[in-house]
């Protein structure tokens, strides 16, 4: 059973991850895609919590990392989710079954885009990976900020509600 | 405050040792990786498989999204569409001459970076013309018109000149357009030096206009034998009025003497293609008034005439 859950979180990236770099490109503005793999990223974190968000995160990053369009150093994608996931899933609220408000929602995904694009840029900053100035690199993530903003609303709740579906019983630790 | 502050942290999830273990060790994970390839090749069998694995998927969904992609092309109005056509043949039609055209275009590029290195080597300034009429045969004169007049500087007894060599002289000129004296008319006469010996004489046409035409060259020292390859260059006059000196004319190719004449005649090839004129540039004084743009002598010659 777990198997299946972990293998429908990985196809579940996977399409994420194809529609980035394929669909969105068609609409992108000024070459800025949503992050659609953030977003199943801050889904899972507030329904599943940091532990399996992290590792979400992970994987979906590596995938953003190895999949062919990308050249970049392997692993800046994978660590900007992880701390994404991390920090989204310590923001749920706890108890079984908890929904966040919307608001908190929109919000949670607006922080994690934020975090999770300025990290994979700070990181690129520190490996000089592509040489980008500091305007340029604040004028992508506000891009992707409100790209994934307007996305959220969306996509998140049907996937926090898959997320729940899938979810093991949690034990409570209070 | 700190009530508040109390509720937040009630409402935050408590973090058990597991999941921060679990982060740690992803972090972990992901300064090894990115180690690892800022190294160098080590993750490019896992690139390459997971290109492997995904180009394909990503191959299919872009054919599951075209059509997806292609709806707001569905929505044209026929005057859209007609407009559209209308502005493809335009462009095809521009672009067609464009590549008909481009071979001349080179020759014309090369013809004014000939001029402007003849006016460096002549240090003159030269107003650029193109050759617009050519006087017939029947008028057994060879003279051709040049679109350059008075309003760009040039006058009657000025110096024509292309990146080959002398061409002739500015005979007479309106206001746009001017006649030029060719090299090859009868009524054509230089003053001309040689090349290796600076041995003086006059120049001649011979009232041919052909791709072999020639010149004579009447050396004043009757005894003196030109060599075969050596090169004219005019002596000039006063003023450069009408010839300015140091002008390649043409090369000697055939020496003939004849006991009827105390000098002897000899054959020169003009280096200019007459047949094929088209850009000239007339030499004029430096400070002229054009209402064109004058090709003037380079920086470097500049340089070596101020020397």
């Amino acid at each position: 059973m777990s198997l299946v859950r972990g293998f429908l979180a990985l196809l579940l990236l996977l399409v994420a991850v194809l529609l980035q770099v394929t669909f969105f490109p068609h609409v992108a503005w000024h070459g800025v895609v949503p992050d659609l793999a953030l977003l199943v990223v801050v889904a899972a974190g507030l329904t599943r919590g940091p532990q399996f968000a992290a590792v979400l995160g992970f994987t979906g990053g590596l995938l953003l990392d190895l999949a062919p369009p990308a050249d970049h150093y392997a692993g800046r994608w994978a660590l900007a989710l992880v701390v994404v996931g991390f920090v989204v899933g310590r923001i749920r609220p706890p108890g079984q079954g908890s929904r966040p408000e919307p608001v908190m929602v929109v919000a949670a995904a607006a922080a994690a885009s934020f975090l999770g694009t300025s990290l994979f840029a700070l990181s690129g900053l520190v490996l000089q990976d592509p040489v980008v100035s500091v305007p340029d690199m604040l004028q992508v993530i506000l891009v992707a900020l409100v790209w994934d903003v307007l996305l959220t609303p969306l996509l998140v709740p049907p996937m926090m509600l898959l997320f729940r579906r899938t979810e093991p019983a949690r034990v409570s630790l209070a | 405050m700190a009530m508040r502050e109390k509720r937040w942290r009630d409402r935050l999830e408590p973090v058990d040792r597991s999941s921060r273990s679990t982060l740690v060790a992803l972090v972990l994970a992901c300064a090894t990786l990115i180690t690892l390839d800022h190294v160098g090749g080590a993750l490019d069998p896992a690139r390459r498989a997971v290109g492997e694995f995904v180009g394909p998927a990503e191959d299919a969904a872009n054919g599951v999204v075209a059509p997806f992609e292609a709806v707001p092309r569905w929505f044209h109005t026929r005057s859209s569409l007609e407009d559209r056509v209308t502005a493809l043949k335009a462009e095809n039609a521009l672009l067609r001459q464009q590549v008909a055209t481009t071979a001349l275009d080179r020759n014309r590029l090369a013809e004014y970076d000939g001029l402007a290195a003849t006016a460096s080597t002549v240090r003159h300034t030269l107003v650029p013309a193109h050759v617009i009429a050519h006087g017939p045969a029947q008028s057994f004169s060879q003279t051709v018109t040049i679109d350059a007049g008075t309003a760009a500087g040039v006058h009657a007894d000025l110096t024509v000149l292309n990146n080959d060599g002398l061409v002739g002289r500015v005979i007479s000129a309106t206001r746009s357009t001017a006649t030029v004296l060719l090299l090859l008319d009868r009524d054509s006469v230089v003053g001309g030096r040689l090349g290796s010996s600076m041995e003086v004489g006059f120049l001649q046409g011979r009232g041919q206009l052909s791709g072999d035409a020639t010149l004579d060259l009447k050396l004043l020292d009757g005894a003196f034998i030109a060599n075969k390859g050596d090169t004219a260059v005019t002596f000039g006059s006063e003023d450069g009025a009408p010839y300015i000196a140091g002008v390649p004319i043409g090369k000697v190719t055939a020496v003939y003497s004849s006991p009827r004449e105390t000098s002897r005649r000899v054959e020169i090839k003009p280096f200019v293609d007459f047949t094929a004129l088209d850009l000239v540039g007339v030499a004029v004084p430096s400070g002229t008034r054009s209402d064109r743009g004058l090709v003037k002598p380079g920086q470097s010659a500049a340089k070596e005439a101020g020397r």
